[in-house]
């Protein structure tokens, strides 16, 4: 254990030192992530199967392996 | 030393029929896959003459085990690109050739799911206007089957099976932070859970055992090396899910690789990671999405998935310090530790930032999103049809397909290794001989190929050594080779 936490301890300062130097860029690529997925979230439904349900309900496997 | 950790992945895929299609699973997996052999070729069969699944690591045969739990009469092909795709048990099945490494097996997997998308073409050739089949790679139907993708190693013999049980188990339980693919709700009754890690982790009953249909074991001890057995065994790996992400593929299989090597190599030796209850604890990691529980330790310790995957890697950078990483590719390597590490962190820090290289993370996420954008529970319809389109391989409707997670093998690498076998194993002269010579090969299998020259006697061509019939080791061979016979006689059989 105190190996690990020893060993670990400068990788997240060089973390921490990068997250400050390209903080703004960060930010903007987080928002980037989120408009993707609210795009993704909008045009999702076309592709969704119209009846869930049934759709769950059918898909029935019988045990392999 | 530990020995060259030569690898792959067979995938059992879900089978659905739409449009009246034929509904049998067994006949619809036969369908599918003679809709794509017969397109490519003549076919080549499966030879069952080294299959022995009821014999165990742990040094006995089960009663009555001596014949295979195999429907012969199916199809059962045998490809250029060195793989066995057939009908096994209710599913499509697909099973990779011997790959060097993780990088090799990512692609040879995905060139698995290009020929299951083939297939599903092809088959929608021949059926009636209206009717489709149509796979999924996952594990479960969510209504308690489970159906497996294993993985293979190769093992050196000598090493005790007790030691490799011992420290493979506590890394099978914690891998699961990286290799689930996410699950809507739990298959365990009583079980309340929203979303899960792991697609597998409600199936699996005992700690160690032959079984894989029933009562299924974290470690399988099926003894069929498909190879030298003096030298070798083959560890059969039953616990995992099937990934799409292909960073959690490499990841399963190239950190598996490494703790292999480093259990060959009695590196663990000092150490011990046993836990108090592995069975429950593979359910505790696969439902704890906070990644925080901590687990019962056999010597009473507590420590969490993400703690014994942070040993399990310290303990791996030491490793290739000291005794290098010949056996799992130096390049190949030194590139899982970099992403085994970023993915460790990213799993302690955020582990939403792995959207684009997990699948569980990448599944939870679209689905959580959709979920909060309308209010639903997790025990909605919508949301347990999200999880099932994850998986789809149809590619106008799979979800996975748009989430544009990152690619470590282009799309160019998989469709050739769609039909061309690895350069760097005995896949290699399997395949090449299959492109050669088909008309002149009764059957082969992972450790043989039959040749039929038409005389009164078949013609078994042994391939016993995993890393002999490369391409440097039988190229020149094969180009000097007009026909069959000529190759049979340069071998001397």
């Amino acid at each position: 254990m105190a190996e690990r936490e020893q060993k670990r301890r400068p990788a997240s300062t060089r973390e921490a030192e990068v997250v400050e130097e390209t903080a703004p860029a960060d930010t903007t690529q987080g928002d980037k992530i989120k408009a993707e997925l609210d795009d993704l979230l909008d045009e999702i439904d076309e592709v969704l199967e119209v009846n869930a349900e049934d759709f769950v309900r059918a898909y029935v496997q019988k045990g392999g392996e | 030393m530990a020995i060259a950790k030569v690898c792959g992945i067979e995938t059992e895929y879900g089978i659905d029929s739409r449009g009246g299609a034929e509904k049998d699973p067994i006949a619809a997996s036969s369908v599918l896959i003679n809709a794509y052999v017969n397109e490519i070729s003549r076919n080549v069969g499966w030879d069952f003459e080294d299959e022995s699944p009821g014999r165990d690591a742990r040094g006995f045969a089960r009663e009555g085990a001596g014949a295979p739990e195999v429907e012969t009469h199916l199809v059962n092909a045998v490809l250029t690109n060195g793989a066995r795709y057939y009908v096994d048990h209710a599913h499509p099945e697909f099973s990779t050739p011997e790959c060097l490494d993780a990088l090799a097996c990512v692609r040879l997997d995905k060139a698995g799911e290009a020929i299951l998308i083939r297939s599903m073409a092809a088959a929608q050739r021949v059926l009636p206007a209206g009717q489709e089949i149509v796979v999924y790679k996952n594990n479960s139907d969510r209504k308690g089957n489970s159906y497996g993708t294993h993985e293979n190693y190769l093992m050196d013999r000598q090493v005790p099976f007790g030691r490799i049980v011992q420290h493979v188990i506590p890394h099978f339980v914690t891998r699961q932070i990286y290799t689930g693919a996410g699950k809507v709700g739990s298959e365990v009754a009583g079980i309340d859970v929203g979303f899960q890690l792991s697609q597998r982790a409600d199936f699996f009953e005992e700690e160690v055992g032959l079984e894989t249909t029933i009562k299924r074991p974290i470690v399988n001890t099926r003894d069929e090396p498909h190879c030298d057995a003096a030298k070798y065994r083959r560890l059969h790996v039953i616990v995992g899910d099937a990934n799409l992400a292909e960073v959690a593929t490499f990841l399963k299989v190239g950190v598996t690789s490494v703790v292999l090597a480093m259990i060959e190599d009695d590196w663990l030796a000092d150490r011990d990671f046993s836990l108090a209850s592995p069975v429950q604890a593979m359910r505790r990691v696969s439902y704890d999405l906070s990644l925080r529980h901590p687990l019962e330790m056999a010597d009473g310790r507590r420590m969490t998935a993400l703690d014994i995957q942070w040993e399990l890697h310290d303990l791996a950078r030491k490793y290739a310090d000291d005794r290098g990483l010949e056996s799992v590719g130096v390049e190949v390597g030194a590139d899982l530790l970099r992403r085994w590490e970023q993915v460790l962190s990213g799993l302690e820090t955020d582990p939403s930032s792995l959207a684009g290289q997990l699948d569980w993370v990448a599944k939870h996420r679209l689905l959580d999103g959709y979920r909060q954008r309308h209010d639903l529970s997790w025990s909605d319809a919508r949301l347990a049809a999200m999880d099932l389109q994850y998986h789809v391989l149809r590619p106008a409707r799979s979800l996975f397909q748009r989430l544009g997670t990152e690619r470590l093998v282009s799309d160019e690498s998989i469709a050739e290794a769609v039909t061309e076998p690895p350069r760097d194993t005995r896949a290699y002269f399997r395949g090449r001989c299959l492109q050669r010579f088909a008309a002149s090969i009764a059957a082969a299998n992972w450790d043989s190929i039959v040749f039929d020259l038409g005389g009164d006697t078949l013609h078994r061509v042994p391939m016993m050594e995993p890393l002999k019939g490369t391409a440097s080791m039988v190229d020149a061979l094969l180009e000097g080779c007009t026909s069959p016979n000529d190759l049979l006689d340069r071998l001397g059989s």
